[in-house]
């Protein structure tokens, strides 16, 4: 059997109002992939926190390597050979590989020494880089191989992945693995995090699975299907979202030759961008977080205004219209920041209700707002939607993130959209949440709606949508019925001109 | 006990707990009520303290500024005197608060307090010494118009170059000042004034006089506008979209783009109204109170306004009790001069601590402190 490398003993962690962990036991051995699997607020985050010293948890002990370990900070974690990869980067886009590299270490040795050690990693373990390389010219990809690199270099015991795989196209998400696999057979353990049922199956070879804060299960994922796995991270048993034969009605909206100078200086900017989208027709749009996903629906909802032949709706061009005309013609739109833009965070529902819906709904005459109406048009969201609330008065931001979600879509979806075109739709919604909205989304278009769900989430597209295309660098790939897609194409589809963006363009520099 | 013992005990009091802000779900509706009124309690404390330092009886001199104004022997006198200060405070700040609400900071109600007064007093002076009852209200229409178009030139050149309206609406406030002191010694000088500078007093011009509506109350025509644009402002701001607008683009900008708002137009709007008020209050000010364009003719209500603004919690019926108080400092300092020999700074001080305490309690709106006792290590 093997060596037990970091034991967690009954780990209780609780915050004002919520127990984020509660008599938490697990034990990663040496060399093991472990997954820790649970949904959005199950108690992954503050799990892992705890183990690379950021919190500190209120009850319970744990053993690192035989010998008592508290972390008070992550540098007493890295000292014992944790080291952690997060979901968000920490890099300087101004700063070359190396000297971000560098700016992690205690005692960085010289540049030239740190460059050859960089090469050695990345060629023993497969993962390209060039230690010279302005951080702000790599993709996303590239960038969580500096993060790595960075950790491999101080040789660490346990290396803990939090949701490294949001980021990459199909393809990149092979190379990771491969790194992996090969970093556990030397010995290194890999603490997994993640909600992402396929991926734990081929790469882990334990899980364990929260909820609420507790540990529900132990298993060997390999062993069970996806769909047992999920049941036991929802605790019920799920209904996959179906949807009635339906046939693609006549062409609703077009965009024709759309292109978008982004005004922002990280955004992204849209080129040629040309679809047709369908009456009862859900086109999902896959392709890595920052290729223009934000700007193609800022452009659709009318806050960026484009010209105006570009856009067309029934065949009349609406691409100059401002996002009220839009609406009232029905063209609706949810995007993908819940707090901040599909919602005011500090304002109620019944307020936020008004942001969306009043020309549609009628919420307003003459300039006077009918709360009343808003109201009801409020508690009607929340209850046909199922939105877990005390009530139409409470502020967006006290709801959870599934909560908010069902409203911001619920908002829209009841007001009759004929096209519309939602961004994210369950990014950080629990799975039973995640499986109403999903379903709301298909029952519009058999009702005759047009869809445009733009996703990261590649299964999310192919379980929902009839046709696909991806988007890279604001360019927006042919699309295809999903139906004879196969996983390769879609890779293929969404690197778009990946080989094209290796080579550094002297334009993308800043 | 040596002078370093008792800090030094402190600071191993302070380290047994360790203190920190956790944000809370909600913002309190009670602390949001609460902090002005503590705000208030906490600047008396410091205000006390400070004229202690100053060798002044505290209990004493509060008493002469907060309690003698409004009930001492001499009240007659001097409530009407509030209503006449707190007049143009309220007008302003009413102004200025759809513009903070809007997150659009227009720190120059000064400036356009100034060129409200002067085109108003403009008219007048133009149609001097020739009487009709078309007088008047000529003048609030220009003097109103004269705000605007002051608050026009921060809030156009934000909307075409993305200037910062901060500092060019506080610019123009030195530039407004120049012209005011301009026109006193120059254009607008009374000729029979002997050579002083200041132009004619407009009380003394039956058709242009702002002059009180029902005699020894102090409430002249300023002070009825005030209050009812506070009410219209009150259903304005709870009941009409530009309310919910400006709310929104000030608490999400993003989400207010999203909603279909143009940030452009309510900069535009929301400038030209808090200018258009603040040139009215300018107006009643030089045909009543003041009486004449002069040097020194501004006192410092655009400025003042601001904390008032903050104080009644940008909202309308707040801002009304706050510009009573804030009166009532004026005032009361001025008495608390007259009566102890207290410096006219120290009035300045008492309104600066009053926005101090407030912005810093209102940490507590959104935030609970959170004790505990810090585990030896």
């Amino acid at each position: 059997m093997l060596k037990k490398l970091l034991e967690i003993n009954n780990i209780s962690k609780s915050y004002p109002g919520v127990v984020a962990n509660e008599l938490i036991n697990m034990n990663i051995k040496e060399g093991e992939i472990h997954a820790v699997l649970g949904e959005n607020g199950a108690g992954k985050s503050t799990l892992v926190k705890i183990i690379y010293g950021l919190v500190q948890p209120d009850d319970g002990s744990m053993m690192f390597n035989g010998k008592a370990y508290a972390p008070e900070e992550p540098r007493f974690a890295r000292n014992s050979g944790v080291a952690m990869v997060f979901q968000h980067f920490s890099l300087f886009e101004a700063l070359t590989v190396a000297e971000n590299v560098s700016l992690g270490m205690e005692k960085p040795p010289s540049a030239k020494e740190l460059s050859k050690s960089i090469l050695k990693i990345s060629e023993e373990y497969g993962l390209p880089l060039d230690p010279n390389r302005l951080v702000g010219t790599l993709s996303a990809g590239e960038r969580q191989r500096v993060e790595i690199v960075r950790c491999l270099l101080q040789n660490p015991r346990l290396l803990i992945m939090d949701e490294p795989t949001s980021v990459l196209t199909p393809q990149e998400v092979e190379i990771l693995f491969e790194t992996l696999r090969k970093l556990a057979s030397e010995g290194t353990s890999i603490l997994y995090i993640s909600h992402k049922l396929e991926e734990i199956r081929t790469l882990c070879h334990e899980a364990t699975i929260l909820r609420q804060g507790q540990v529900v299960a132990t298993c060997d994922p390999t062993k069970k299907s996806a769909r047992e796995l999920a049941e036991m991270m929802v605790g019920s048993s799920l209904t996959a979202p179906a949807r009635g034969k339906v046939s693609l009605g006549k062409p609703l909206l077009e965009i024709i030759n759309l292109d978008l100078r982004s005004t922002d200086q990280f955004g992204t900017s849209l080129n040629k961008i040309s679809l047709t989208l369908h009456k009862n027709e859900i086109l999902g749009i896959g392709g890595v977080a920052g290729n223009g996903q934000d700007e193609l629906l800022a452009a659709l909802s009318g806050e960026y205004i484009c010209a105006s032949n570009s856009i067309k709706l029934n065949n009349i061009a609406i691409g100059n219209l401002s996002p009220n005309k839009r609406r009232s013609m029905g063209i609706l739109a949810a995007p993908e920041e819940r707090l901040g833009h599909a919602a005011a965070p500090d304002m109620s529902l019944v307020e936020n209700t008004l942001l969306t819906a009043r020309v549609r709904q009628g919420l307003s005459k003459n300039g006077f707002i009918n709360w009343n109406k808003t109201n009801e048009f409020a508690k009607k969201i929340i209850k046909q939607f199922d939105v877990r609330t005390p009530g139409p008065n409470s502020i967006a931001r006290s709801l959870s993130g599934g909560n908010l979600q069902k409203f911001v879509i619920g908002r829209e979806i009841l007001q009759a959209p004929e096209v519309l075109i939602v961004n994210q739709p369950t990014w950080g919604v629990d799975a039973a949440a995640a499986a109403d909205i999903r379903q709301a989304i298909m029952d519009l278009a058999t009702n005759g709606a047009g869809i445009i769900v733009i996703s990261q989430d590649l299964d999310e597209l192919l379980e929902i949508s009839d046709n696909f295309a991806a988007l890279n660098s604001g360019n927006l790939s042919k699309p295809k019925s999903t139906k004879d897609l196969s996983m390769d194409e879609i890779g293929l589809m969404m690197a778009g001109n990946a080989i094209k963006n290796d080579t550094p363009l002297e334009g993308t520099r800043h | 006990m040596n002078g370093r013992t008792i800090p030094r005990i402190m600071w191993l009091i302070i380290n047994l707990f360790s203190i920190s802000l956790v944000k809370r779900s909600e913002p309190s509706k009670t602390w949001t009520a609460l902090t002005p009124l503590l705000a208030v309690i906490f600047t008396m404390i410091a205000g006390g303290l400070l004229f202690m330092i100053l060798g002044k009886d505290p209990f004493l001199a509060l008493r002469v500024m907060f309690w003698d104004p409004i009930f001492g022997e001499m009240s007659f006198y001097f409530r009407p005197q509030l209503l006449i200060k707190a007049a143009p405070l309220i007008l302003i700040a009413l102004g200025l608060s759809i513009c903070f609400r809007a997150g659009i900071w227009n720190i120059g109600a000064e400036g356009q307090y100034i060129i409200g007064a002067i085109c108003g007093a403009s008219v007048a002076l133009a149609f001097y010494p020739y009487e009709s009852v078309f007088i008047f209200p000529l003048m609030i229409l220009v003097g109103g118009i004269g705000g605007w178009v002051w608050a026009m030139i921060p809030a156009l050149l934000r909307t075409k170059f993305n200037t910062n309206e901060i500092l060019v609406s506080l610019m123009l406030v030195y530039v407004a000042e120049q012209i005011l002191n301009s026109l006193a010694i120059g254009l607008l000088r009374n000729p029979e004034g002997n050579g002083f500078p200041g132009s004619r007093n407009l009380q003394d011009y039956a058709s242009a006089s702002n002059h009180e509506i029902w005699v020894g109350t102090g409430a002249h025509w300023g002070v009825v506008l005030a209050l009812g644009f506070a009410v219209g402002f009150y259903i304005l701001l709870n009941q009409h979209l530009l309310g919910f607008q400006t709310k929104l683009t000030g608490q999400s900008p993003r989400a207010a783009k999203f909603s279909g708002i143009s940030p452009n137009f309510l900069i535009v709007i929301c400038l030209g109204l808090s200018g258009m008020l603040a040139g009215l209050a300018g107006l009643f000010e030089v045909s009543g109170p003041s009486g004449q364009i002069t040097i020194g003719f501004n006192v410092g209500y655009g400025f003042t306004a601001i904390i008032v603004a903050f104080l009644g919690r940008l909202n309308p019926l707040g801002i009304v009790l706050a510009g009573l108080l804030m009166a009532l400092t004026y005032i009361g300092g001025e008495l608390a001069q007259m009566q102890l020999g207290l410096p006219a700074a120290a009035i300045q001080a008492f309104q600066g601590m009053l926005l101090f305490f407030l912005l810093a309690l209102d940490v507590l709106s959104n935030y609970r402190f959170n004790f505990r006792f810090r585990k030896a290590s």
